[in-house]
């Protein structure tokens, strides 16, 4: 943070890194949502920023107009060599070429696919748990929510656990610094690329039953996929499956932190938890994703130029109140809910699915040990900033620990 | 009732055969289909509505029959 000028202006200068929206972006979207609800930046090369559900859905699926051969805002735009793949397909290709991409992908993380991990997934939550148990504060999103998805996505992939430090460095670099020099940048992403090529070196000489095997024996439009291929895809899956998740299940823990009623129901009434799951990926949903403009056009009265960002706030999309009744309400039974937490369109998350199991195990897993617990201070909460968002320090308490 | 889920549409999100599993599967790339020719018992129309209202693609439709 803190590596551009302070923002003046959110509706003509705004800055998705400021901390003002790590802090409290629901406000900031709520104002533009009545006042301007397309608003525009200059930095990052230009990038608009619309806050209403209905806009959000309609340039997610409009795949004519915006080009997903970016996904991350910064100033640098991928060469259009890239295309149709994008450095990290099948997030950042365009159709026809995504199509194949991502159907290589989903049995993957298909729900039933998905299941098989589950048993391991919970032995991993109570672990961790266990490691917890008799201290009077811990630290919930440094020292719960941040392990779950970083061991259950090393051990899917084929990379050691104990590396788990050094690629949620990558992530942080790839996610957070994204106003960092470009230089700075382009050195993270070759240490990312080169760490990869090692363990897919070593996958290539000694193959095993993972992921990063299946992808080398994978072929797309009837090639089998280059190293850096299978390189490109797993950088993808650790930056979209770790800072996400970690998010999704520390903002759940915040919320259930500071709100006694809804914790005290779901210990009374777990086979709730689905249904307040969803109500809490709506509400704190962490991911916001963005396009680039493919070409210079009028899009509703906004005059946006050719390699322009989009970005796709699909958590102020959940707050329209134009979509959703109470949208800044928590209302933890929530039964309709067609949130967008995961997207929409083709490009829906490949990983929801891991991803739910993910949040449920681990609500399930802290709940059944903790069912009283805490903000131990609530001014020492730190929320990431940019394009996921979710508490990075989380300091609870809970009185049947000690 | 009988539900029906337009295959263009559905981006396999889940939340029909998570909310109504009765009436929905999922096939290996997690998209949905309706059960059978849709047809839905009468104890599970609320749950269709159900799904119907919760399908981020709005794919899925329902016929009332007589």
């Amino acid at each position: 943070m803190g590596h551009h000028a302070p923002v003046t202006d959110w509706a003509s200068d705004f800055d998705h890194t400021d901390d003002g929206w790590a802090a409290d972006p629901y406000a900031i979207w709520d104002e533009l949502r009545k006042t301007c609800p397309v608003a525009h930046t200059r930095r990052y090369g230009g990038v608009w920023l619309p806050t209403r559900f209905d806009d959000v859905a309609a340039i997610a699926y409009d795949t004519d107009r915006f080009t997903s051969r970016s996904v991350v805002v910064s100033e640098f735009r991928p060469p259009l060599e890239f295309a149709p793949a994008g450095v990290a397909p099948p997030i950042s290709s365009d159709p026809p070429y995504h199509q194949d991409a991502r159907r290589m992908l989903l049995p993957i993380f298909s729900p039933q696919a998905v299941s098989k991990l589950e048993p391991s997934t919970r032995a991993y939550c109570d672990e961790l748990i266990e490691a917890l148990l008799g201290r009077d504060v811990v630290d919930a999103a440094e020292e719960y929510a941040q392990h779950i998805p970083v061991r259950v996505i090393a051990n899917m992939l084929g990379l050691p656990e104990s590396d788990a430090d050094v690629f949620r460095g990558f992530v942080n670099h790839v996610l957070e610094g994204v106003d960092l020099p470009m230089e700075q940048r382009a050195e993270g992403m070759f240490a990312l690329f080169g760490y990869l090529r090692g363990h897919i070196d070593d996958h290539i000489a000694n193959p095993r039953d993972d992921l990063i095997t299946f992808l080398l024996g994978s072929e797309l439009e009837g090639k089998k996929l280059e190293p850096f291929d299978v390189a490109r895809t797993i950088a993808l899956l650790l930056i979209a499956g770790i800072d996400t998740t970690w998010s999704a299940i520390g903002a759940s823990i915040w919320h259930l932190a500071r709100t006694p009623a809804d914790r005290e129901r779901l210990v009374a009434e777990p086979e709730l938890l689905p249904v307040a799951m969803e109500e809490l990926l709506r509400a704190y949903a962490p991911v916001t994703m963005a396009r680039l403009v493919k070409e210079d056009m009028d899009w509703h009265g906004c005059p946006m130029k050719a390699d322009e960002f989009v970005l796709l706030p699909f958590p102020a999309a959940n707050r329209d109140p134009a979509a959703f009744d109470r949208a800044d309400e928590v209302v933890i039974d929530r039964e309709v809910n067609r949130h967008a937490a995961f997207g929409l369109g083709i490009h829906r998350c490949a990983g929801s699915h891991l991803a739910r199991m993910e949040l449920r195990v681990a609500l399930e897993a802290w709940l059944g040990a903790f069912p009283i617990f805490e903000l131990a201070e609530p001014a020492a909460v730190r929320w990431s900033g940019g394009q996921v968002r979710g508490p990075r320090t989380l300091p609870v308490r809970s009185p049947l620990r000690a | 009732m009988k539900v029906h889920v337009d295959a263009d549409r559905c981006q396999g999100h889940g939340r029909c055969y998570s909310t109504a599993p009765e009436l929905f599967s999922a096939d290996d790339l997690g998209n949905s289909h309706e059960a059978g020719d849709g047809i839905v018992p009468a104890e599970l129309e609320t749950k269709a509505r159900l799904a119907v209202a919760n399908c981020p693609e709005q794919a899925i439709t329902i016929e009332e029959t007589t």
